[in-house]
């Protein structure tokens, strides 16, 4: 086996979910590793926000992203796991503080609940008491 | 985190899978090879993405099977340098918390990539955060098996796995393969935001 090029392309998560979907539901019976890591991956995934997102959505929310000046990578952290708090686009965007001013900041945030609006209730969890 | 590689195979077709078609049949042969093996300096294997390129078949004396050059894409499982991911804390041990993603378990957050100060609870095995709440107190945030956790990818490892001849002299020695682990990702959590994703809610 020979690599031709071990990074032709960068995938969503959406994207590896639609396709271990059409996996899983073709008729063909799977066995063995693949069945595995299908099985492993699509849990995972399913977990994540990307199980309610379609292409139209992300297309027109990469659209709407253009002005801030964002790197590829940056906007794909941005597709797999939308961040609902300035503190989060901090840890996703290279120096965001001098990159972005803080209207922008919210001005992503606002973005990003406007097309992925499921991602806002997932803060309302039960804070786990640590002691 | 998934990436799309480029490879290249020259795939053997038994006879008993002739009567699939044969983009099928090479379908089924690439992922019995690939699927969920990782692949030094490519990452993990998930599943064949589309076939680019499939030239003529070949038939060798001698054996039934024919033989094709085939180009293909295959999802590759290999998260970039800084990328931010969520997991599952796996267990946590001397050597660090050790995080899974379901399909990929060898992850480890290294003590010194936790969040400042953390140390280890021998009783309770797991590690916590002693969080500072500026009047004086200490709170202590623990990580439990479980726990949702969000981390930085700082380093990978790749190693060599394939197996290795005879060691001359030395008998009865575990298989040396048998430990030995293809592909590692390093994490830390020592940013504000980082951790257990319950610290950063309120």
């Amino acid at each position: 086996m020979e690599i031709i090029n071990a990074n032709a392309a960068t995938l969503s998560n959406f994207e590896v979910l639609k396709h271990l979907q059409k996996i899983k539901d073709s008729k063909r019976k799977h066995k063995g590793q693949l069945a595995t890591i299908t099985y492993e991956t699509l849990r995972y995934l399913e977990e994540t926000p990307c199980k309610d997102q379609t292409p139209q959505k992300i297309a027109n929310c990469l659209k709407a992203l253009q002005p801030f000046n964002l790197s590829k990578t940056e906007k794909l952290m941005l597709i797999n796991t939308p961040p609902t708090t300035p503190l989060e686009i901090q840890l996703l965007v290279e120096e965001s503080e001098e990159k972005l001013t803080e209207e922008q900041v919210q001005q992503i945030l606002d973005i990003l609940a406007e097309y992925f609006p499921f991602i806002v209730p997932e803060k309302i969890k039960v804070e786990e008491n640590s002691n | 985190m998934f990436i799309l590689a480029e490879m290249k195979n020259v795939t053997r077709i038994m006879p008993e899978n002739f009567n699939m078609k044969l983009n099928d049949a090479i379908a089924v042969e690439l992922n019995n090879k690939l699927a969920n093996k990782v692949v030094l300096n490519v990452g993990l294997c998930i599943a064949l993405f589309d076939i680019t390129g499939l030239k003529e078949s070949f038939i060798i004396p001698g054996d039934g099977a024919s033989h094709t050059i085939v180009t293909f894409r295959y999802i590759i499982f290999r998260p970039f340098m800084e990328e931010i991911l969520v997991g599952k804390i796996r267990c946590c041990s001397q050597e660090g918390v050790h995080v899974s993603l379901g399909f990929f378990d060898d992850i480890l957050i290294p003590p010194n990539a936790l969040q400042h100060p953390s140390k280890f609870n021998e009783t309770e095995q797991a590690w916590m955060w002693e969080y500072d709440t500026g009047d004086g107190n200490k709170h202590n945030l623990f990580m439990d098996s479980g726990d949702c956790i969000r981390f930085r990818v700082t380093a990978e490892t790749f190693t060599e796995t394939a197996p290795t001849g005879p060691i001359m002299g030395i008998q009865e020695t575990q298989e040396p393969g048998e430990n030995k682990v293809p592909y590692s990702l390093t994490g830390s959590i020592n940013e504000p935001g980082l951790g257990i994703l319950s610290w950063w809610d309120t």
